[in-house]
C-alpha cells in the first residue's frame, strides 16, 4: 500500500542525499519526495510518497531513524491527514477549445497562472487524485509541459492530538 | 563494562599547556583531549599541515605503506582494545583509499573516527588536484560523516564524530577537513560535551519486556542462546556466561561473536551457519525457544530463511532498532543494550530443565564433531591451525585474512575471551588480516598477535612488512599456502563442476619476502617441520611469516550450501 512519511531533518547541505540515498541503497521505492523549511528555523520537513506491506514501512522508518541528521519520522498514512501537491500544466489553446477548457477548470478552482496565444498555463493544488484527473482531462487538447511538487502533507490537528502511535519508538 | 575496554582518558594537562594557533594544532589538541594516542596513516598534500601539527605532540602516528593498511590496522586497533581507531588520510585517492575500510568497519560494527585532507574550500567542486567527493562516497558506509566549513564547528564535530563512533552500535565517523581549515588560524577550545539531536540512544529494556522474555524462557524445553558481535560491543560477555551457567542454556555464536563465550564450555555449541558445526545448526532448527543477542540474522548465519528455526519463538535483543525484523521476524523485539538487558535477565529467576537437550547437543558434537583426515604426506590446514592454537597456548589474538583458512581459524582454534579473534565478517574483505594484526601489536605491545593468512589474501597487502619491520612489532603470519584462492576453488569444485576458473594463484616465495624486508621466514611442509617453524617463531622476537604449504585440494566443512537450509549441511564432498 502507499505510504506517507513526514520526516523532519536538519536544515544542512546533504541531507537530501543522505535520505534518497538511503532509499536506493536498501531498495525501497519513492513515488515523491518533497523538501522545505520546517516550523523551527533549522529544519526542514519532508514528505515522503513510498510503498510497501507493514514490515517494510517498519524497516524505511525504522532505518531513516537511524540517520543523525533525522529528527522524527512519522508515518501518517493511515492518520487522517492533509495532503496536498502543486502542479503546473501548460495546454495548447486556440479559439474554440479556450472555453471548453475553461468549462473543464471550473469544478477543479484552478488559478490560470498565464496565458499567451496559442497556451495557458493552469495552476492546481489538491491531492494526487485530483491533479490526475485534471490531467487527464486536459490531455486531449494537448499537454506541452507537465511540472508537479509532488505531495507534501500534515496530521490533521485531530490525529495529532490523538494518537502518536505511528512514531518510531526506539 | 567489562576490563579489557579502556576509557580514554582526557589529559588537561596536555591540553591546557598546548597553545593552539592553527586549525591542525587546535585538531592535535581536541584529538589528546579525547584521550587519542596513536593514529594510523598516510601524509599527503592536503593534510601537510596536520602532519606539521602532529610533529610536536605526543600522539604516536604509525605510518603504513597504504591507506588500506592503515584502515584495517585501525579497526585491528579498535577491536582488540574497544576504543575507537583513528585514522588520518590525504584527500583524493588518501581518503578513496579508505573505502573498503570504511565499508568493512561499518559491516561489523567497529567505531573508528577517520579523519581525511579535502583540497581548500574555495577549489570543492571544481574537479582541483586530489579532490574527490569523499562525502558523498562514504554516506552509506559510515555511520555518519562530516565535512568542517568553519573552524568554530571543528570542536563540537571532534566531539559528536567521537560520541557516534563508540555508542549505540559502532561504526566509522568520518571527518573531511579542508586544508584552509587545518592551515588557516583557530583559538584555543576545550573538547565540548557532544550533543547531538535526532541521535536516540537505546539504554535498558523495558520492565515488560523482560517479563515477556522470560516468561517465554520459563516455558521452553529446547531454548537456544545465539550470540553475536553485539555481545562484544557491548562488553556482555561474562553477562552471558553467567546467564547460560545459570540458565543451562546452551550457546551458539555467530563468527563475530566468536571468543565472546568459552569454546571449552560444554554448554557451547559451536559456531552457527554457512560453515557452523553440526550441533551448532542442528539445535538452532530444533531449538524452540531462540534467544538471538547482539545478531542480525546476516545470510551466512541464516542460509534459507524459511529453514532458519522453524518451529521456534524468537527473541531478538538489539541496540539497532533497524535490524528487530529485518530479516527475520521475531515474536519478542527488545530493542535495547544486550549487556543492560542480560543483567535484567540475571535478577529473573529461570527455572529450567534443560538436561535432555544439553544432552542431545553433546551427542551431536560426538557423533559429528569438527573433523578432517590427517595424513603423514600432507600438511593439513586444520591441523596448522591446531598447532598454532596448542604453541600459543590458545592466549592468542588471532586475526585472519578472509577465506578458508578464516573459517579454519574459527573452526579450530578455541577461542576464549572476548576480543581474541579479529575477523573481516559482513564485508569478507581479503586483506584485512594482516594490517588488522599490525594494528593490534600496536594496542597490545605484549600480547601474542598471530594473523591466519591464505597465501592469497595475505598478497592484498603485503607492503606492511615493511610496517611491521619498522615498528618492531612481533606479528607472526601463518600463511596457510594452498596455490589457490582457496574458498573460491571449494565452490568451483561444489558448483561450477571444478573448473578452476582463475582460482589458482601464484605467489612469491614467502620466505624470501621475509627476508627481504628484514623479517624472519620460515617454511614447513610436514608437521614436523610446521611443529619446528612454530617453535622457532615464537621464540623469535620479531615478525615473522611462516609459509605453511599444505594440501592443495582441502575443503571447509560443514557446509551448508548457498540458498538451502541450515538443517541441509554437506559434511563430506558426495562426488
Amino acid at each position: 500500500m502507499e505510504r506517507t512519511l513526514s520526516v523532519l531533518v536538519n536544515d544542512r547541505p546533504g541531507v537530501l542525499a543522505r535520505v534518497a540515498g538511503l532509499f536506493s541503497r536498501r531498495d525501497f521505492n519513492i513515488a515523491s519526495i518533497t523538501v522545505g523549511a520546517a516550523e523551527e528555523p533549522g529544519l526542514s520537513r519532508m514528505t515522503i510518497v513510498s510503498s510497501g506491506d507493514d514490515a517494510t514501512a517498519l524497516q524505511i522508518m525504522r532505518q531513516l531513524d537511524k540517520v543523525i541528521e533525522v529528527i522524527q519520522v512519522t508515518d501518517i498514512s493511515k492518520d487522517p491527514a492533509v495532503k496536498r501537491e502543486l502542479a503546473l500544466i501548460k495546454v495548447t489553446t486556440n479559439k474554440t477549445t479556450r472555453p471548453e477548457i475553461s468549462h473543464i477548470l471550473e469544478p477543479f478552482r484552478v488559478a490560470i497562472v498565464d496565458v499567451g496565444h496559442g497556451s495557458l498555463t493552469v495552476q492546481v493544488t489538491g491531492s494526487g487524485e485530483k491533479v490526475d484527473a485534471l490531467i487527464g482531462l486536459l490531455r486531449p487538447f494537448g499537454i506541452l509541459e507537465i511540472a508537479r511538487t509532488g505531495v507534501t502533507a500534515l496530521l490533521r490537528a485531530v490525529a495529532q492530538e490523538e494518537d502518536h502511535s505511528s512514531e518510531v519508538v526506539s | 563494562m567489562e576490563e579489557d575496554i579502556q576509557k580514554p582518558q582526557i589529559d588537561q594537562a596536555v591540553s591546557d599547556s598546548h597553545e593552539v594557533r592553527t586549525g591542525a594544532e587546535l585538531l592535535c589538541s581536541l584529538l589528546m583531549q579525547a584521550g587519542v594516542d596513536t593514529i594510523f596513516g598516510y601524509p599527503g598534500g592536503a593534510v601537510l599541515p596536520i602532519y606539521d601539527a602532529l610533529y610536536s605532540v605526543p600522539i604516536r602516528h604509525i605510518l603504513t605503506r597504504h591507506e588500506q593498511g592503515a584502515i584495517h590496522a585501525a579497526q585491528g586497533f579498535s577491536r582488540v582494545t574497544g576504543r575507537p581507531g583513528i585514522v588520518l588520510a590525504t584527500s583524493g585517492p588518501g581518503a578513496t583509499n579508505l573505502v573498503t575500510g570504511i565499508a568493512d568497519a561499518f559491516m561489523d560494527s567497529t567505531p573508528l573516527v577517520i579523519f581525511t585532507g579535502q583540497v581548500t574550500a574555495e577549489s570543492i567542486g571544481r574537479d582541483a588536484f586530489q579532490e574527490a567527493d569523499i562525502i558523498g562516497i562514504t554516506m552509506p558506509v559510515t555511520k555518519h560523516n562530516f565535512q568542517v566549513r568553519d573552524i568554530k564547528d571543528l570542536p563540537q564535530i571532534v566531539a559528536d564524530a567521537f560520541h557516534l563512533a563508540t555508542t549505540g552500535r559502532p561504526g566509522p565517523v568520518l571527518i573531511d577537513l579542508p586544508k584552509n581549515i587545518t592551515s588557516g588560524p583557530a583559538s584555543d577550545h576545550v573538547l565540548p560535551e557532544s550533543h547531538i539531536r535526532g541521535y536516540k540512544l537505546p539504554g535498558a529494556p523495558k520492565k515488560e519486556e523482560v517479563d515477556a522474555l522470560i516468561a517465554a524462557i520459563n516455558q521452553a524445553k529446547k531454548p537456544l542462546l545465539y550470540i553475536g558481535g553485539g555481545i562484544i560491543s557491548s562488553g556482555a560477555s561474562e553477562l552471558v556466561r553467567q546467564f547460560a551457567s545459570r540458565s543451562q542454556i546452551p550457546v551458539v555464536s555467530t563468527l563475530l561473536g566468536l571468543g565472546a563465550f568459552p569454546v571449552r564450555d560444554p554448554l557451547f555449541a559451536g559456531m552457527l551457519g554457512m560453515h557452523g558445526t553440526y550441533a551448532a545448526n542442528r539445535a538452532v532448527t530444533e531449538c524452540d525457544v531462540l534467544i538471538a543477542l547482539g545478531v542480525r540474522f546476516d545470510d551466512r548465519v541464516t542460509g534459507k530463511l524459511q529453514r532458519f528455526s522453524p518451529h521456534s519463538i524468537k527473541i531478538h535483543v538489539d541496540i539497532d532498532a533497524a535490524e528487530i525484523g529485518k530479516n527475520v521476524a521475531v515474536h519478542i523485539p527488545i530493542v535495547a543494550d544486550v549487556g543492560l538487558t542480560l543483567k535484567e535477565m540475571l535478577l529473573r529467576d529461570v527455572h529450567l530443565d534443560t538436561r535432555g537437550w544439553h544432552e542431545q547437543i553433546l551427542l551431536w558434537n560426538e557423533e559429528w564433531p569438527l573433523q578432517y583426515h590427517a595424513s603423514d604426506e600432507d600438511l593439513k590446514p586444520q591441523q596448522v591451525v591446531e598447532l598454532i592454537a596448542k604453541h600459543t597456548h590458545e592466549n592468542a589474538i588471532v586475526t585472519t585474512e578472509v577465506g578458508q583458512h578464516q573459517m579454519w581459524a574459527a573452526l579450530f582454534y578455541p577461542f576464549s575471551r572476548p576480543r581474541q579473534f579479529v575477523t573481516s565478517g559482513g564485508l569478507g574483505t581479503m586483506g584485512f588480516g594482516f594490517p588488522a594484526a599490525l594494528g593490534a601489536q600496536v594496542a597490545k605491545p605484549d600480547a601474542t598477535v598471530v594473523c591466519i593468512a591464505g597465501d592469497a589474501s595475505f598478497q592484498m597487502n603485503i607492503q606492511e612488512l615493511q610496517t611491521v619491520v619498522e615498528n618492531g612489532l612481533p606479528v607472526k603470519i601463518a600463511i596457510i599456502n594452498n596455490r589457490y584462492l582457496g574458498m573460491v576453488r571449494q565452490w568451483q569444485q561444489f558448483f561450477y563442476e571444478s573448473r578452476y576458473a582463475e582460482s589458482k594463484i601464484g605467489s612469491p616465495d614467502f620466505v624470501k619476502v621475509a627476508q627481504a624486508y628484514g623479517a624472519l621466514g620460515l617454511r614447513a611442509t610436514t608437521f614436523a617441520q610446521a611443529e619446528a617453524a612454530l617453535t622457532e617463531a615464537f621464540a623469535y622476537q620479531g615478525p615473522v611469516i611462516i609459509d605453511f604449504v599444505v594440501k592443495e585440494e582441502e575443503n571447509v566443512f560443514p557446509m551448508v550450501p548457498p540458498g538451502k537450509g541450515t538443517d541441509e549441511m554437506t559434511l563430506e564432498w558426495e562426488e
